[in-house]
């Protein structure tokens, strides 16, 4: 077996086909007719664009516009003035068209593969691709014909380069194998849109395979078998068949509304990090989102984001979910976070430090832009403020207050906001969970954010190999903890949402449905497979697996009995 | 020459799409447009250059125009960056 990164999920089992690189040796020679010669490198990048326009408008046809977005970039760059004057000048100084192309791409290449940041390293691949495929028309060398291989194929390639990708078909390309990219690279983006298993960054997968031989790609683990055993084969066929009917079955449920089985509605959210994301969400039928992170604005930067930056951030959230709710976390930074121009210091016990609401109240130079961005953005759209790691009422309250001055400095400079926008608490401490009663009263919203309410209440360090164990939410502890959240926030008649994992979890499902959470925020990929889990249970089904779940005493007792009682 | 500073809002910065919305907008002037980023100076025409530049969300970017036509150029760019270069 074999191991790479998984970037378009499902099963394929199919005949290796070896795309090989075709070698495109040639003899550099001096070239004294040099304005016939600058005319056949122009005329080769004429065809070029020529076949990549027709390559985009075909992806176009049968992907969609995003998808063709790549050929796009490439009939762009092939058009800049500086590759063509910078070939043009080599070729001036007598050099071959072929070697000045190759002169001209490979410093492009270099450049971009040294940058930090992966979207620059994938412009690198194109260069590659336009350098190669413009060295094919010049030396008259036939491209390889994806298009025509046999049904049953998966394709090993070392890269795939996204005019290769561009002839795939999907009737006859099952898998898919490389040497080289990651989950965002272009052959990752067009294998999943394609809905054809790729297994990509495989270290040296063409030398491993032969022509012909079977294999099974495992798109969703990121594993390869070559030469599987009749064992194997029988495992993933099985494994393919439940992959494609989960994947009909939660088809059915786009578009639908949320409920249990009794046909009582609840509100099924996404979690996202960045204004892009809403897309995703949008995509996947979210109803909205149930917790933004602000972090990202913060990250890999320099200086602290200005509030006309965050504003544009939550504006385009707002606008893009036009009208859903779009619950936004305030910064939730502490020591273990690297922001370096914020200059927090290294702390003994970040995760019990100066941090989120702690540091942001202290910092109003830093917390003020925010709230003030968050405000006028929430003229734009349902935005909501959610408070994180909060311990005690009065951070609540002095958040509020802060709320009310920017409200009132806003009305002063005529500026619009939503006058009644909502502002909750994100439940994550013990302390939280045991004043839950009292917060309910200030807060207009809840939401239990189970991966650090695990940690905390478990005083476990998930990260620590040797107590790891104790970090699971059906630890009873932690069970009854969200049990009283939300019991809490029903005595005050106030939204009770949850955004950890355990909101996505089909064993805890039933429990969460029993216990009266109103709102699952939950991945955006996780929305339908969420949706399907809390079809499946009437309230009183739920009911009668919760009192059994809270008569257990351990965590596993507890979490034996709930995969039990999974429908 | 005319100058002015500016800061690039694009969420990915000026990755392909955006920096090919300005190469494309600039080209169409005669005089020379320059982006000066971190004391490097990119020709803002070339989307390639522009590109390799590397130029992140949040950065301060500096655009200058040296020609016959610089004030309309400028004018142009920064309407531009600040419309979000089609993003």
């Amino acid at each position: 077996m074999y191991t790479g990164i998984g970037a378009s999920a499902g099963i394929g089992i199919g005949n290796v086909v070896i795309i090989k690189e075709q070698t495109l040796e040639y003899t550099a020679k001096t070239v004294v007719d040099t304005d016939a010669e600058i005319a056949r490198i122009n005329q080769a990048i004429e065809e070029f664009s020529a076949k990549t326009q027709a390559m985009a408008e075909d992806i176009k046809q049968r992907l969609g516009e995003k998808e063709a977005e790549i050929l796009e970039g490439q009939l762009l760059m092939v058009m800049d003035p500086s590759l063509t004057s910078e070939m043009e000048t080599l070729i001036k100084t007598g050099q071959c068209a072929e070697a000045a192309l190759e002169a001209v791409c490979d410093m492009f290449i270099q450049v971009f593969s040294m940058a930090e940041d992966e979207l620059t390293r994938q412009r690198a691949t194109d260069i590659h691709d336009i350098k190669t495929r413009v060295l094919k028309i010049l030396l008259g060398i036939e491209e390889v014909d994806i298009s025509a291989v046999p049904a049953g194929t998966v394709l090993v390639a070392r890269d795939l380069t996204p005019s290769m990708t561009a002839g795939i078909n999907r009737e006859n390309v099952v898998g898919i194998m490389t040497e080289v990219g990651g989950k965002t690279s272009h052959s990752a983006i067009l294998a999943r849109a394609l809905e054809i298993p790729a297994v990509l960054s495989i270290d040296g997968i063409v030398s491993k395979v032969e022509n012909g031989q079977h294999v099974i790609v495992d798109g969703t683990n990121g594993e390869v078998f070559v030469a599987p055993t009749k064992e194997q084969v029988e495992t993933y066929s099985e494994k393919r068949k439940n992959f494609l009917e989960e994947k009909k079955a939660l088809a059915k449920f786009i578009g639908q509304a949320t409920m249990t089985a009794d046909g009582k509605k609840v509100e099924l959210v996404a979690n996202i990090g960045t204004p892009e994301e809403a897309t995703k969400v949008l995509e996947c039928d979210g109803e909205g989102v149930g917790l933004f992170r602000t972090e990202f604005l913060f990250m890999d930067r320099t200086n602290i984001p200005t509030e006309e930056e965050q504003f544009e951030a939550y504006k385009k959230a707002a606008i893009i979910l036009k009208g859903k709710p779009v619950i936004i976390r305030t910064l939730d930074v502490g020591g273990d976070k690297e922001i370096p121009y914020l200059g927090l210091e290294t702390e003994e016990n970040p995760f019990l430090g100066y941090r989120a609401v702690r540091f942001c109240l202290d910092r109003e130079d830093i917390y003020r832009p925010q709230l003030r961005a968050l405000l006028r953005a929430s003229a734009f759209g349902e935005i909501r403020i959610m408070v994180p790691l909060v311990t005690c009422v009065d951070e609540l309250t002095s958040v509020k207050a802060l709320v009310k001055e920017l409200m009132e400095e806003l009305d002063k400079e005529g500026i619009p906001y939503n006058k009644d926008i909502q502002i909750g608490v994100m439940i994550e401490t013990p302390a939280a969970s045991l004043i839950a009663d009292l917060l309910a009263k200030e807060a207009s919203f809840f939401s239990i954010g189970t991966n650090d309410l695990t940690q905390y209440t478990m005083a476990v360090d998930r990260g620590n190999a040797k107590v790891a164990y104790l970090y699971s939410a059906y630890n009873p502890a932690v069970l009854r903890s969200i049990k009283r959240v939300i019991e809490c926030g029903k005595a005050e008649g106030i939204m009770v949402g949850m955004c950890g994992e355990a909101a996505s979890d089909p064993m805890l499902i039933p429990l969460l449905i029993s216990f009266g959470l109103d709102e699952f925020s939950v991945s955006a990929t996780s929305v339908l497979a969420t949706r399907k889990a809390i079809s499946q249970y009437t309230k009183e089904e739920a009911d009668a697996i919760a009192d059994g779940a809270m008569k257990l005493s351990t965590e596993k007792e507890v979490a034996e009995y709930l995969k039990a009682n999974i429908k | 020459m005319v100058s002015e500073k500016i800061t690039i809002r694009n969420e990915q910065g000026l990755h392909m799409r955006p920096a090919g919305v300005f190469a494309k907008a600039m080209t169409k002037y005669n005089c020379d447009v320059t982006i000066v980023y971190n004391g490097n100076r990119t020709n803002g025409k070339s989307l390639l250059n522009i590109i390799g530049a590397c130029i992140k969300c949040g950065a301060e970017i500096e655009i200058e125009c040296n020609g016959a036509d610089e004030n309309e150029a400028l004018k142009e760019a920064i309407e531009l960056i600040e419309s979000g270069l089609g993003e």
